[in-house]
């Protein structure tokens, strides 16, 4: 592999855009991370269907926007790197196709569901949503593990892997990894976020998932390490920054139990975007590790757009991320408030049916 | 079938089908800005409930424009990744930036806009609808700067060494002739496309609700709206038109059917050619004389490029190859585009002529039943037009530059796509199929149909305007 030699070397607009994907990743995984935790425990914090409404509304104005992230993601690969968004999408084809689709059943599930009242159009809904929360979380551990662990490619850093290819134990670790992991992390979104019985059940659930979330970040980056040992490749990881992730689950275990979820949440975020920060930094500066040879692996020098288009793109980052991570903030901070039951009724129209502050009557 | 013809079967699907929706969010994303501003301004209430009678259609639609978007950004990589090598340099900076700089501010003011009705203060909740409509709109302008590169490329230079075409100048990429034209042209489809829903609903509850003191004022409004977007979207499409003739001369002669170059060429009506794969002539064309000069080029003489003669030109500029994109679909497509432009401004102005008369519109039913048919006339021609311009570039991806058999994914079988374009079929038609009823539903329920949508707090299910229930 190619290590820079000394570090003026890192200072190119490639490195610059590699951790600016990374953030985009890390920016997708921790907000809808808790997206698709709720999502999976939908079946089992709601014993309702009127519960499950509140459940859904903790996500239900926020969801949309943390989706973009990935939009954001795919495109700036495309725009800062269009062989690695080739060789990744072509080469991880059925795999993705499985995250669309579930990524598109999950959005109508939510849009849909409470689009009419009776109970068997909105369970079924409820497990659909469950369903396709937890299939893309799976899938994209499982992604993110092979990419890293290495894929069959050509001499051009085209990826020549089947779908079975990348299932192997490594890669389904990563996957069931990232499964509970966001699962805690969403079961501590659900704490913070309502009142009452669903408070405490969501409460008791996140007690459940912490311990298994941080046995599988421990053995994932332990394992994660055992192949970058053996081939000789640790990327430019300081060892600060995994082990800070496999502890704070732990630190998240121990928090809930201290009943404050608050900081067990934030433990859990840094903790999903540690162990990405990770993955990128144990690839850099390859965008794609090719199993069949380390001289096919694909880099961000091999890959890249030209310099003009790194500018322009960059200049178009530094002007608009500033400005969508405040008005995304302050939608959070806008919704901040908990749900409880009484607040049930959750569907689009029937907000809509809501009169704004000021014009109310009476 | 070959791994080529199942890609652009699969792309022709799914973007389709992505703009079936996408028009009709753009256009009432801005009827919805024009009535929740009018009520705040009045204070009238009629105006609210319209807010959120169109505010639900409006959700329904943008779910699944919202969902079927995401494969738009992937597909590229996915099947096309040859493509993507090759533009990625210029293509993929519009497409990252409309996620950046649009897509973002949509989704999360709609957020707002649809949770926060007791959150915000009245004029800070009118302010997300706006901006949902200006990101919308915004969108639309960056995904064409990507698509109108395609139809001619500006702004770039080809590198000899990495043989992909590489960004020179994202200033000429965003002010392209081509795509100036386009935006304006699909623009005021958009708004023709929410006009006529606002109008066949609107006729729809007049027929069947009569609440005429609620929806004959809108039908009114729509129809207007509905005149001006259609006379907006033939001008610009014309000028458009126009534009195409010199830089895709190729695609405007199939569109025409015009084989040979001709001077004062007619404009033909009604043309049918030989059934064949490479036809080279016409069997029957029933034309205006001079017309299409006069179209084309402003002048009854004018010189109009035939498809043999371009054909020719191409053999000699590219290569041997088969220059001409399927003349019988683009002949056809053109004409089912421009022929329903025109039945919307006949429909505008029969209904406002109706109009004149007081309680003439609400009386005509033969009226209100072709209003709610007439929904799926701009539908049906946003289709078509996006049929002829991306059909009409065959066999170019990239017009000039790149054949779309070079640009498929070279690593994808033919399985593979087979199996994820049935899948894709399968899952858009359940999706389509549960739309369609649900916005029938709604638009059924009526303007007061909140309170019976779920479990509404006590106490405000029977009122029209209900009280926000606690909050949360």
């Amino acid at each position: 592999m190619i290590v820079a030699a000394s570090t003026h070397e890192y200072w190119n607009l490639q490195t610059l855009w590699f951790f600016l994907i990374a953030v985009l990743w890390i920016g997708y995984f921790v907000l809808e991370g808790f997206d698709f935790g709720v999502g999976m425990l939908l079946p089992f914090v709601g014993r309702n269907t009127q519960e499950r409404s509140t459940l859904i509304r903790t996500i239900g104005p926020v969801w949309d926007g943390n989706e973009v992230w990935l939009l954001v993601a795919g495109g700036a690969t495309f725009a800062a790197f269009p062989g690695w968004y080739a060789s990744l999408f072509s080469g991880f084809y059925l795999a993705l196709f499985l995250v669309l689709v579930g990524l598109i059943v999950r959005g109508v599930a939510i849009e849909y569901r409470n689009k009419r009242t009776d109970d068997s159009w909105r369970r079924r809904w409820d497990w659909i949503l469950a369903c396709s929360s937890a299939v893309p979380a799976l899938l994209w551990g499982v992604a993110f593990a092979n990419v890293v662990e290495g894929v069959p490619t050509d001499a051009h850093g085209q990826v020549t892997a089947s779908l079975l290819d990348l299932l192997g134990p490594y890669a389904l670790f990563g996957g069931v990894t990232w499964l509970v992991l966001f699962a805690f992390h969403g079961a501590l979104f659900l704490d913070l976020r309502t009142v009452g019985d669903l408070e405490a059940r969501a409460h008791a659930t996140a007690r459940r998932l912490a311990i298994p979330a941080a046995v599988l970040v421990l053995g994932f980056l332990a394992w994660t390490y055992a192949n970058a040992l053996s081939a000789h490749d640790k990327g430019i990881v300081p060892g600060i920054i995994p082990v800070t992730a496999i502890c704070l689950p732990f630190a998240g275990a121990a928090l809930v139990g201290a009943q404050k979820s608050g900081w067990a949440f934030a433990a859990t975020a840094g903790s999903i975007a540690l162990v990405t920060l990770t993955l990128f930094l144990n690839l850099y500066p390859r965008v794609i590790v090719s199993s069949t040879s380390n001289a096919f692996s694909p880099t961000i020098f091999s890959t890249s757009s030209t310099h003009y288009t790194l500018t322009v793109m960059s200049i178009v980052a530094l002007v608009f991320t500033p400005i969508v991570l405040a008005y995304q903030a302050w939608t959070y901070w806008v919704f901040r408030a908990r749900l409880g039951d009484v607040d049930a009724p959750a569907s689009p129209a029937e907000l809509l049916g809501r009169s704004p502050l000021g014009r109310q009557s009476s | 079938m070959s791994a080529l013809d199942l890609a652009r079967w699969q792309f022709a699907v799914t973007t389709l089908y992505h703009f079936l929706f996408v028009p009709l969010t753009i256009g009432l994303a801005w009827f919805l800005v024009g009535f929740q501003t009018a009520w705040l301004r009045s204070g009238e209430e009629r105006w609210l409930r319209l807010t959120r009678f169109f505010g639900k259609l409006f959700l329904i639609n943008f779910a699944l424009g919202v969902v079927t978007g995401i494969v738009q950004e992937f597909q590229f990589g996915m099947n096309w990744s040859a493509y993507s090598r090759y533009v990625g340099d210029i293509f993929g900076a519009p497409l990252a930036i409309e996620g950046l700089a649009a897509f973002f501010i949509e989704s999360t003011f709609l957020g707002l806009w649809i949770f926060g009705w007791d959150h915000l203060k009245p004029r800070v909740h009118l302010a997300t609808i706006w901006l949902v409509a200006i990101g919308t709109t915004a969108s639309a302008y960056f995904i064409l700067a990507a698509n109108s590169w395609m139809q001619h490329p500006v702004g770039y230079r080809l590198n000899p060494v990495t043989h992909r075409a590489e960004m020179t100048s994202i200033f000429q990429i965003l002010t392209n002739s081509t795509l100036i034209r386009a935006f304006g042209h699909t623009i005021a489809a958009a708004g023709l496309t929410a006009a006529m829903l606002v109008l066949g609903v609107a006729a729809w509850h007049l027929r069947k609700r009569g609440e005429a003191e609620l929806f004959a004022p809108v039908a009114r409004v729509a129809l207007w709206a509905t005149l001006a977007a259609a006379v907006a979207t033939v001008l610009l499409g014309h000028t458009q038109g126009q534009l195409m003739t010199k830089q895709q001369p190729m695609k405007m002669a199939a569109a025409e059917g015009l084989y040979r170059t001709e001077n004062g060429a007619s404009f033909s009506l009604f043309a049918l050619g030989p059934w064949e794969k490479r036809p080279s002539k016409n069997l029957v064309n029933i034309a205006i004389p001079h017309g299409l000069s006069i179209l084309a080029d402003n002048s009854w003489s004018g010189t109009v490029q035939g498809m043999n003669a371009l054909q020719a030109e191409y053999v000699k500029k590219y290569g041997p190859g088969d220059y001409k994109p399927i003349v019988g679909v683009t002949y056809w497509t053109f004409r089912i585009m421009t022929g329903l432009g025109f039945v919307a401004i006949v429909f505008a102005l029969v209904g406002l002529w109706l109009a004149r008369t007081p309680d003439r519109l609400e009386r005509s039913t033969r009226f209100q039943q072709l209003a709610v048919i007439a929904i799926g006339l701009p539908i049906a021609a946003n289709l078509a037009g996006w049929l002829f311009t991306e059909l009409g570039r065959q066999p170019w991806v990239v017009q000039g530059l790149l054949l779309t058999k070079d640009a498929v994914s070279p690593t994808v079988s033919a399985w593979s796509v087979g199996l994820t374009l049935a899948g894709f079929t399968l899952l858009y038609g359940l999706l389509a199929a549960v739309e369609v009823k649900l916005m029938a539903r709604a638009v059924k329920a009526g303007p007061d149909a909140a309170g019976t949508f779920g479990a509404e707090p006590p106490g405000d299910g029977s009122s029209p305007l209900p009280i926000p229930a606690l909050t949360y």
